[in-house]
C-alpha cells in the first residue's frame, strides 16, 4: 500500500482493521478521479522570524501569540509562510457525489486529503533541498488551528502571499479556506538541524484521537 | 472619449505597480491603495514615468480597493479611490509633453473572496462591493473601468454589471489564463470570450499569470472567438522563486519584442502586468511606434458557455438535454411543489452523465413562484454541473432574474416573432448576452408552409439586429408538428430546417420528440425524425438523453458524417464489453436482501428486495429483513467493527431496496404511519456540508422526513423553518469552533421561536462539553448517534 492510500485509509477511521480488497479498489478509483479533477497549486515566501517574550513572535509583519508555534520555530531566524490548494475542481466533484453517493463523498474527501499533504510533502522536500544549500534546515509544517495557532491569522497570511490571485485561494468570513482542501502553514528555517522524527499529527497532544497516526 | 480609439488605433497601456511600490518600501501584507493618501508623491512619480514612457492609458492605484477587502482600513475607500484618480491625472500633466491624449482608467481587481457556490461570497453581495467602487471611481472623474486579474467568470460578471448599471464609463476587462489556456476556475477560451462579449464590454483580454511568451498560445485562442478589442498585458515572465523571493527576469528588450509578436496576433492594446517597469513599456513603445492594430474581423460561431466551459453550437451539433421540465411528469410536479431541488439536480447530473451538452431548465407550474424557483434551480445546478443551461420560460420576470444570477453566456428558450415577445426578450439579451431560441410564429400564429416559418425567422432576425444582436446569437425554431394531426407536418419541418440555413446561416434548434405525439412506439418514429433533421440542417436537438434510440441515432449521425474522427467516441461507447459483465458479484452466490444490506451492494439489493416481494408484503420486508440489516451494521460502525463508507454504502442499498417497495406499498395503502419532521442545516458562516449530508442519508434510511436546509443557514431561516412546518427536532452542523458562536445563536432563537424544538449537534469540532454549554439537548458523536437520539425522541413524544 502507498502513502497516500494508506493516509486516506486513516483518514476513514480505520485505524487499526485491515481494509477490504472492495474498499481498496474504491479508493484506488477516487485517487484516479480525483487525479484529473485536482490542480495543485503553492505559493510561498520567506520571511524574518523575531522571537519575543515567552509565546510572542512575529513572521514578517505577521504578529502571533502561540506558545506551540513559538516552540516549534525556536532557534529559527527565518521561515517560510505557503499556502497550497488542490483547486476548485474537488469541491466539484464532491458536490455533485453529493446528491448520489455519500459513501463515494466520504472516500473522496479522505483520498484528496491525503493527495494534499502528498503535494505538500512533494513541495516540501524541493525547499529542503533547496535550503539545504544555504545552509538552512526545515522544520515540520505547521498550520494555524493546530495547538493554540489561531487560524484567525489566515487572513493576514493569505494577503502576505497574493494568495487569491496567485493560486486562487482564498477565505470565508468564517475564518475557512476555499477551495476545502486546501492549507496554510509556517516552515521553520534554522542553522541548527534537531532531529525531528516527531510529524504533526504525533506530536498533537490529543491522543485519544481516532485518526492519530500510528 | 477613448471608444472612438479602440480597436482603431494602438493603445499603450501602463506596466507594473507592485514591484515599484515595494522598491519604494511597500511591506507584504500593507494594503498599497492607502499610499493615495499617505504617500500620493511616490504614486504620482509611479503614473510620470509610465506616461513619460509613453503610456496613453494608466491604472490608477486601486487594485484592491473595494469594501471586501478594506474593511479593517482606516481610510474611507472613497477618500482612496478619489485620491487615486487625482494622482493619475496630476502625473499626466507633468509626464506627458508630446500633447497625445492620455486616460486615466480606474483600476478594479477581484475582491479576494471565491464567490459560491465555491466560496461563501453572495454574486449581490459583490455586485454591491463593485458598485460603491465603479460610483467613486466615475465621480472622481476616472476615463474608464478597466476590471483585470479576474480569475473567475462569475466575480467578473458581477463588476462588469456594477460598472454598466452604475456608470456610463466604457469598460475594459482581463483575466488571468494559465498556459494551457483555462482560468483558475476551470474556464476555457471560448466560454470567457463569449461571456464577456455577451456582456457588452468595449475591450477583452488578458493579465497577468504568464510572461509574454507564454501567452501567444492563448492569444492565438482568444483572436479565434474575439470580435472586439483585445488587450494583451504580460507579466515580466513567469515568476521565479529565490530563497523565498519572487522575481521576474524578461528583460525590456526581449519584453518588446515579444510584444510586437502579439501585435501580429492582433492585440489592440498592451501594456505589461507584474515586474515590468517603466523600462518595458518604453522599449516596447519604441519598437512597435505607432502602427496600427490589425482591422477587427467578426467571429461568426455560435456559443453559449458555463462557467467552466463554452459548447460550439455551429461545428458540430449538440444535444440539449429536455428532462427538467414539468409538463406531463408527475413526479417532477411533485418535486417542484415539495421544493424537493435536489430532484432536480439529479435529473441534471443524470442527463449529463448521458451525454446531454446543454440543459434546458424550464420549471413553471401555475401555483408555484416561478421566479424564485427558476434562479434558485439554476444556481444550485451550476454548482453540480458545468454544463451551459437553457433558461427556459413565458415569465419575463424570472428570465431576467435566472440571466442575472447565470454565470455564463446562457441559452435562452424563447423569443417569437410577435412584436410583444421581442420587445420583451431582445433588450435582455442586448443587456446580459445569450442565445436566443427564435420560435417561427407570430401574431398570425404558426405559418403553415415552410417559406412562411422562414419569413417568420428572418423577421426576428432583422429585429434583433436592432438591438445589435447578431444572427450568430439566434438559433431558429422551426417547430415540428405531429405527424398524427398533420400528415405533412414532418416534411414541412424539414424542409423549413434546411432552408433556414441556407437563407441566413443560422443554427437551429428542434424540440425533436414533438413529432410522434399520439403515436404508439413513439422511439421508433423520434429516432429516425431526429436522424432526418440532423441531415437537414439541425443544431441542437432538445431530445432525452436517457432514450436510447435517440442517442444511436445521435452517435452514428456523427460517425457517419465524420464528427466523430475515427469513430472514437463510437467505438468507446459501443465497442467495450458490456458493463454489466463486470459488475456480478464474483461466483454464482446469490445474496439475501439482508446480506446485500450489510454488504452495501446496491444490484443485490435491488434484486433481493424484488425476489422477496413476489411471496411477502413490503412491511414485513421491511420490519422483517431490512430494519434487522440497517441495526445490524449500525450496530457495527458502534463497535468500531464496521467503518463510515461502509455504514453509507448499505445505507445506499437499504435506499434502493426502499425505493423498490415504496410503489408496493404506495397500492396498499400509504406508509407505515406519518414520517416524523426532521431539520438539518449547516450553521451560518460554515460551508462544509458533508457531516450534515452523512448524517440525513441515515436518518432517511430510517423512515425519517429530513428537511435538508442547506450550509450556511441563518437562525432565521432555520426558527422560521421549524416554526413553519411545526418541526420538533433539529440537527445543525458545525465544523469549525469559529462557527460554533452561530450554532448558539440558532439555539438561542429556536428557544425563543419553537420551545418546544429540541436541537442536536455535531461537527469535527464539537464534543460533550461544548454542546452543554451553547446549550443543545443533544451531542450526536457521529451519524449513528443522531439516528437513535432521533427515534428516542418521536417515541417519547409519540
Amino acid at each position: 500500500m502507498d502513502v497516500r492510500t494508506k493516509e486516506a485509509v486513516r483518514y476513514l477511521g480505520y485505524g487499526n482493521h485491515a481494509i477490504d480488497d472492495r474498499m481498496l479498489a474504491l479508493i484506488s478509483n477516487s485517487f484516479q478521479e480525483l487525479e484529473k479533477a485536482a490542480g495543485g497549486r503553492i505559493v510561498y515566501r520567506i520571511f524574518d522570524v523575531s522571537l519575543e517574550a515567552k509565546d510572542c513572535l512575529s513572521i514578517g509583519t505577521l504578529k502571533i501569540k502561540s506558545r506551540n508555534l513559538w516552540r516549534n520555530l525556536k532557534s529559527c531566524e527565518k521561515a517560510y509562510i505557503l499556502g497550497a490548494t488542490l483547486g476548485v475542481g474537488v469541491d466539484s466533484l464532491l458536490r455533485r457525489y453529493s446528491l448520489t453517493d455519500m459513501a463515494r463523498v466520504v472516500i473522496l474527501q479522505a483520498c484528496a486529503a491525503a493527495m494534499l499533504e502528498e503535494y505538500l510533502d512533494c513541495c516540501q522536500e524541493e525547499l529542503r533541498r533547496e535550503q539545504e544549500e544555504e545552509g538552512y534546515f526545515l522544520r515540520p509544517r505547521f498550520s494555524p488551528g493546530y495547538g493554540d495557532f489561531s487560524i484567525k491569522h489566515q487572513e493576514q497570511i493569505l494577503r502576505m502571499l497574493d494568495a487569491p490571485k496567485k493560486i486562487g485561494l482564498s477565505l470565508t468570513d468564517g475564518n475557512m479556506l476555499t477551495p476545502s482542501k486546501s492549507v496554510t502553514a509556517i516552515i521553520g528555517l534554522s542553522r541548527i538541524n534537531i532531529p525531528c522524527h516527531v510529524q504533526s499529527c504525533e506530536s498533537c497532544e490529543k491522543i485519544d484521537c481516532n485518526y492519530r497516526r500510528i | 472619449m477613448i471608444r472612438t480609439h479602440l480597436g482603431k488605433d494602438l493603445l499603450y497601456f501602463d506596466g507594473g505597480m507592485g514591484t515599484l511600490l515595494q522598491s519604494k518600501g511597500l511591506k507584504p501584507g500593507e494594503l498599497p491603495e492607502t499610499w493615495n493618501l499617505t504617500r500620493p508623491d511616490e504614486i504620482i512619480d509611479i503614473h510620470r514615468q509610465y506616461f513619460e514612457a509613453g503610456s496613453d492609458i494608466v491604472l490608477t492605484n486601486t487594485f484592491g480597493a473595494n469594501a471586501l477587502k478594506f474593511h479593517d482600513s482606516q481610510y474611507r475607500l472613497k477618500e482612496i479611490i478619489r485620491a487615486a484618480v487625482a494622482n493619475a491625472k496630476k502625473a499626466a500633466s507633468l509626464g506627458v509633453c508630446d500633447g497625445r491624449k492620455t486616460y486615466a482608467a480606474l483600476d478594479v481587481g477581484p475582491t479576494g473572496k471565491l464567490l459560491k457556490p465555491m466560496g461563501d461570497l453572495g454574486f449581490e453581495e459583490a455586485y454591491e462591493a463593485f458598485r460603491e467602487v465603479m460610483r467613486y471611481g466615475e465621480e472622481a472623474g476616472a476615463d474608464l473601468i478597466h476590471i483585470e486579474t479576474m480569475s473567475d467568470t462569475y466575480e467578473v460578471k458581477a463588476a462588469i454589471l456594477a460598472a454598466k448599471e452604475n456608470t456610463k464609463l466604457p469598460v475594459t476587462v482581463t483575466m488571468i489564463f494559465d498556459e494551457k489556456g483555462k482560468l483558475l476556475t476551470g474556464g476555457d477560451v471560448p466560454a470567457v470570450v463569449a461571456m464577456l462579449e455577451g456582456l457588452r464590454v468595449d475591450a477583452l483580454g488578458l493579465n497577468c499569470g504568464l510572461g509574454p511568451k507564454q501567452m501567444l498560445s492563448v492569444l492565438k485562442e482568444v483572436m479565434e472567438y474575439a470580435s472586439i478589442p483585445v488587450i494583451v498585458k504580460p507579466n515580466a515572465g513567469l515568476p521565479k522563486q529565490r530563497k523565498g523571493e519572487v522575481y521576474y527576469d524578461v528583460e525590456p528588450d526581449e519584453f518588446a519584442e515579444t510584444m510586437e509578436e502579439i501585435l501580429d496576433l492582433g492585440a489592440s492594446a498592451i501594456g505589461g502586468c507584474c515586474g515590468t517597469t517603466p523600462d518595458h513599456i518604453r522599449a516596447m513603445v519604441q519598437r512597435a511606434g505607432r502602427r496600427r492594430p490589425r482591422p477587427l474581423t467578426e467571429k461568426g460561431d455560435t456559443i453559449v458557455s458555463s462557467y467552466g466551459r463554452a459548447v460550439v453550437l455551429n461545428r458540430k451539433p449538440v444535444i440539449i438535454g429536455e428532462r427538467i421540465n414539468p409538463t406531463g411528469k408527475k413526479k417532477f410536479k411533485q418535486a417542484l411543489k415539495e421544493h424537493d431541488i435536489d430532484y432536480i439536480l439529479r435529473e441534471g447530473v443524470a442527463q449529463q452523465d448521458k451525454g446531454a451538452h446543454i440543459l434546458d431548465v424550464n420549471v413553471g407550474l401555475p401555483d408555484i413562484d416561478e421566479v424564485s424557483m427558476m434562479q434558485e434551480a439554476v444556481t444550485r445546478l451550476q454548482s453540480v454541473t458545468s454544463l451551459p443551461l437553457q433558461i427556459d420560460t413565458v415569465d419575463i420576470q424570472a428570465m431576467e432574474s435566472a440571466m442575472r444570477i447565470y454565470n455564463g453566456k446562457p441559452m435562452i428558450n424563447s423569443v417569437n416573432g410577435k412584436q410583444e415577445s421581442m420587445d420583451a426578450v431582445f433588450p435582455l439579451i442586448q443587456k446580459y448576452g445569450g442565445v436566443v431560441v427564435a420560435l417561427t410564429i407570430d401574431e398570425d400564429g404558426i405559418p403553415e408552409t415552410a417559406q412562411g416559418r422562414l419569413l417568420v425567422a428572418g423577421k426576428i432576425i432583422k429585429e434583433a439586429a436592432k438591438y445589435g444582436i447578431p444572427k450568430k446569437d439566434i438559433v431558429v425554431d422551426v417547430l415540428a408538428m405531429t405527424i398524427s394531426s398533420e400528415p405533412e407536418g414532418a416534411k414541412i419541418t424539414l424542409d423549413a430546417l434546411k432552408r433556414v440555413r441556407e437563407a441566413y446561416g443560422v443554427c437551429t434548434v428542434l424540440g425533436v420528440s414533438n413529432i410522434s405525439f399520439g403515436l404508439p412506439c413513439r422511439p421508433v418514429i423520434n429516432a429516425n425524425f431526429y436522424t432526418m433533421a440532423l441531415l437537414n440542417g439541425l443544431s441542437a436537438g432538445i431530445v432525452n438523453p436517457s432514450s436510447e434510440d435517440m442517442m444511436r441515432s445521435y452517435d452514428s449521425y456523427c460517425a457517419l458524417m465524420n464528427y466523430d474522427q475515427n469513430c472514437e467516441s463510437y467505438i468507446r461507447k459501443y465497442g467495450s464489453v458490456p458493463a454489466e459483465a463486470l459488475k456480478k458479484p464474483s461466483g454464482d452466490l446469490v445474496l439475501t436482501l439482508r446480506e446485500a444490506i450489510e454488504k452495501g451492494l446496491k444490484e443485490e439489493a435491488h434484486h433481493g428486495a424484488a425476489e422477496l416481494l413476489q411471496t411477502l408484503p413490503p412491511l414485513e420486508i421491511i420490519n422483517h429483513h431490512m430494519i434487522p440489516a440497517l441495526d445490524s451494521v449500525g450496530k457495527g460502525f458502534e463497535k468500531g467493527t464496521v467503518f463510515l463508507p461502509q455504514l453509507l454504502m448499505s445505507a445506499d442499498a437499504a435506499k434502493i431496496a426502499f425505493a423498490v417497495l415504496k410503489d408496493s406499498l404506495a397500492k396498499n395503502g400509504g406508509e407505515a404511519g406519518k414520517k416524523h419532521k426532521v431539520i438539518l442545516a449547516t450553521v451560518k458562516g460554515d460551508i462544509h456540508d458533508i457531516g450534515k449530508n452523512i448524517v440525513k442519508v441515515l436518518l432517511e434510511n430510517y423512515s425519517f422526513d429530513v428537511v435538508d436546509l442547506g450550509k450556511d443557514v441563518s437562525p432565521e431561516a432555520i426558527a422560521e423553518c421549524a416554526v413553519k412546518q411545526d418541526v420538533r427536532l433539529v440537527g445543525l452542523s458545525a465544523l469549525m469552533t469559529t462557527t460554533v458562536v452561530s450554532m448558539e445563536d440558532t439555539i438561542k432563537l429556536l428557544r425563543e421561536k419553537k420551545p418546544d424544538c429540541r436541537v442536536m449537534v455535531g461537527g469535527a469540532v464539537l464534543t460533550q462539553e461544548y454542546a452543554d454549554m451553547i446549550g443543545a439537548d443533544f451531542y450526536g458523536k457521529d451519524a449513528m448517534q443522531s439516528v437513535y437520539y432521533a427515534q428516542r425522541i418521536f417515541a417519547e413524544q409519540d
